[in-house]
């Protein structure tokens, strides 16, 4: 059947499953949103198309989804780069569709002419430049299977208006052509059987589990094998969820601000198995004495994480689950007594200094919130951050129980990412609230989108963290720069006057014991609710490891309460 | 030790840029790159001369495997391979000097394939130690212009180069007779 390109880019994005597109419309892109009316898709207006990135990648990771956001030629592509090298560097799924001017233009500085594709490249999986209708079909198909297949990631597809406009034949692509990507899926017996053995004679293994366990759905795998082989289990930021955080082998969080016990036990440990995680410099500290004693298996669907950043004994490339399913027969099963009784002491050591250290001098702090949330919503919730203090806080006071729940930009840590990642999440699960939790800097970067969130009814609870600082960029100049506070002072507007001339129910809080009432208010108030919890200014986040320090060389958290209360 | 890649890759626009930049943005050194079309018109091939400091020849194979547009690499570097590179060397001659530089290039087996009046073009293909040892002695003669193609690689026989990345050329996606 014959079609505009137009039409043929919808019927391919519907034969996708593509329900929603976030985006903005502008000259470009205009035959695109015209046939758009003909087809059942929800679009959402954004305020800037970075929003619509961050919206898109929030709907990808709450859904597994594949998300899709739409912009024009010039300044609205230019827009999305920030969205797109986050979800490249969290590998999140995503498809954008730009605009751009006709074919015979490109080349000529015409108006709103940008270089997509050449400023995409380096931030994309794979990035298309369409300027024929006959190819849309045969692109569209592709981009997608990549985006989502192996190691995921945002695919670019940027579209010449004369293809929009001229017709073509219509002929879905039955298969795909694809010879130079083929994800690995199994890793070779021979590399299996030197991974069992390692794993046989280990004493004291810790396994390392990253964003590729829930990109792989590899959870019943992780806990199986953590069972079989009782080996304790350290979560990046990303694999927050990838077990239970009440799971009695979890660990919690590793690296920079994860707690003593996890990174001793990460720097003690004999063997190390990491899944699906890429050693960032923020889980290692120094690399030249990161886990010294350890031998190293590494299982990684991107081979080119081998030996990056970390030389390892047994690289498995493949699949997770599918390796972890493949290894399994090969595992004994094991209990390492010893070892999990020395990691219980040094837990039970950060415990009792959690109590002592826990702030309760009458005024309010994120982990007050982040407690009483969590006390409240339990595990009823999806759960977006935007970047910095409150993020960590947020990583070690809110003990997740489920993977898929917990939206925060780990790898490009975008400011500006939590608000409109909780919106797009809520689009995936209109059967939950959703929450953001984000500092006074980060939500003015998005904060346009309040707008959208009206417009849409958006469920979505946004709790900001306000300090009136910059907050980790102050307390790295606390430690880090004597204290000489460069540029971290914030004036912000009145929040709650602010979320009123939006038409959106808010509240200001300033005692701890306000915080449960607040939330209360805040969930029993149909669609966006904004609260403002005014917190201490200058509290720093503990436990920490300065960047390039040893792993096990942390800050840990000051002795507040009395002596009297530790016995 | 500088290490030589083949790669072979789709014959589509762009590809030469996304391989070029994957070098920059990995911060690989390239001491050269060439590009040309093979048997198959679909398919082009690369040769890829690199300076290893900081990185290995598995990490840069596993990198150009994360393009899409690359098909297959593989590793000569110290195996049983054919490297030669082709120079153009335009050097000064006046008609008494030709009679050196004939002489120079034929122990070289190079070959003079311009003559003008007061200046030769001298064609070489050779491996890089054999161009760099002619370009020497024709220095002294006074080198007008020099152009180098950077070596292009082939294997001796049958046997393919070596392939670092676990499962790459083994799933008959693609198959260039090696296998």
């Amino acid at each position: 059947m014959v079609k505009t390109g137009a039409e043929i880019l919808w019927e391919c994005l519907i034969r996708e499953g593509v329900e929603i597109v976030f985006g903005y419309p502008g000259g470009a892109i205009m035959p695109v949103y015209d046939a758009m009316l003909n087809y059942p898709v929800h679009h959402v207006l954004v305020r800037h198309e970075q929003g619509a990135t961050y919206m898109a990648d929030g709907y990808a990771r709450a859904t597994g989804k594949v998300g899709v956001c739409m912009a024009t030629s010039g300044p609205g592509a230019t827009n999305l780069v920030t969205g797109i090298a986050a979800a490249m560097m969290d590998s999140v799924p995503m498809v954008c569709i730009t605009g751009q001017v006709a074919a015979h233009l490109i080349g000529g500085d015409a108006f709103q002419e940008t270089d997509v594709t050449g400023i995409t490249q380096p931030i994309t999986k794979h990035n298309y430049l369409i300027t024929r209708a006959d190819e849309i079909a045969q692109v569209v198909r592709e981009a997608f299977y990549i985006a989502r297949s192996g190691r995921p990631g945002p695919v670019v597809i940027d579209m010449c208006k004369n293809a929009q406009v001229e017709k073509a034949e219509f002929v879905y692509p039955e298969t795909i052509h694809l010879p130079g990507y083929r994800p690995p899926q199994h890793a070779s017996l021979k590399d299996l059987q030197n991974a069992a053995a390692l794993i046989k004679t280990a004493q004291r293994p810790v396994i390392l589990a990253g964003h590729g366990v829930l990109k792989s759905g590899a959870m019943p795998e992780l806990r199986d094998f953590a069972l079989k082989t009782q080996t304790p289990v350290a979560m990046t930021l990303l694999g927050l969820g990838a077990l239970p955080a009440s799971h009695p082998l979890s660990l919690g969080m590793m690296g920079m601000h994860g707690e003593a016990y996890c990174n001793n036990a990460i720097q003690q440990a004999d063997l190390l198995l990491a899944f699906g995680m890429r050693f960032d410099d923020r889980v290692t500290g120094n690399l030249r004495t990161y886990a010294p004693r350890a031998r190293k298996i590494h299982v990684e669907i991107d081979p080119s994480e081998i030996h990056k950043n970390v030389h390892v004994d047994v690289p498995l490339v493949g699949d997770l689950k599918t390796v972890l399913t493949d290894l399994a027969p090969l595992i004994e099963p094991a209990d390492h007594e010893e070892w999990l009784d020395q990691i219980a002491e040094w837990k039970a050591d950060t415990e009792a200094r959690d109590i002592l250290a826990w702030a309760n001098d009458g005024r309010l702090y994120v982990s007050h919130v982040v407690r009483d949330l969590w006390q409240t919503m339990g595990q009823e919730l999806i759960l977006a951050t935007d970047v910095g203090q409150h993020q960590m806080w947020t990583a070690q006071y809110y003990k997740l129980e489920q993977p898929y729940r917990w939206l925060t930009s780990g790898g490009a840590g975008a400011m500006g990412y939590g608000f409109p990642a909780a919106m797009g999440a809520w689009f995936g699960h209109k059967d939950k609230e959703a929450w953001a939790i984000v500092g006074d800097g980060g939500f003015q970067m998005t904060q346009a989108e309040l707008a959208t969130a009206v417009q849409e009814g958006a469920n979505v609870k946004i709790a900001i963290m306000n300090n009136n600082f910059l907050g980790m960029v102050r307390q790295w100049q606390e430690f880090f720069f004597e204290k000489r506070y460069s540029a971290v002072n914030m004036t912000s507007p009145d929040f709650v006057k602010l979320a009123d001339a939006y038409g959106i129910p808010a509240r200001r809080v300033t005692q701890p014991e306000e915080v449960a009432e607040a939330i209360a208010f805040a969930r029993s108030t149909p669609g966006p609710v904004l609260l403002e919890f005014v917190v201490e200014k200058e509290e720093a986040v503990y436990p920490m490891v300065p960047a390039g320090a040893d792993l096990d060389a942390m800050i840990r958290r000051p002795i507040r309460q009395p002596a009297a209360a530790a016995n | 030790m500088r290490q030589t890649l083949i790669a072979t890759v789709e014959n589509k626009p762009g590809v030469l840029n996304r391989v070029a930049s994957l070098f920059r943005r990995r911060n690989f050194n390239i001491d050269s790159l060439n590009v040309g079309r093979t048997e198959n018109e679909t398919i082009s091939r690369m040769t890829i001369v690199m300076d290893p400091a900081g990185t290995t020849a598995q990490q840069v194979e596993a990198n150009l495997y994360k393009l899409v547009n690359v098909l297959d690499v593989q590793d000569v570097t110290d195996q049983p391979a054919v490297l030669r590179e082709l120079a153009l060397i335009k050097v000064t001659a006046s008609p008494e000097q030709r009679g050196e530089i004939l002489s120079l290039a034929n122990i070289f087996r190079a070959q003079i394939i311009d003559v003008a009046p007061d200046c030769v073009i001298v064609q070489v293909a050779a491996g890089e130690d054999k161009v760099d040892s002619l370009v020497e002695l024709l220095r002294p003669h006074g080198i007008i212009e020099l152009v180098r193609t950077g070596h292009v690689a082939m294997m001796r026989g049958r046997t393919p180069g070596i392939r670092h990345t676990p499962g790459a050329g083994q799933n008959g996606a693609y198959s260039n007779g090696y296998h």
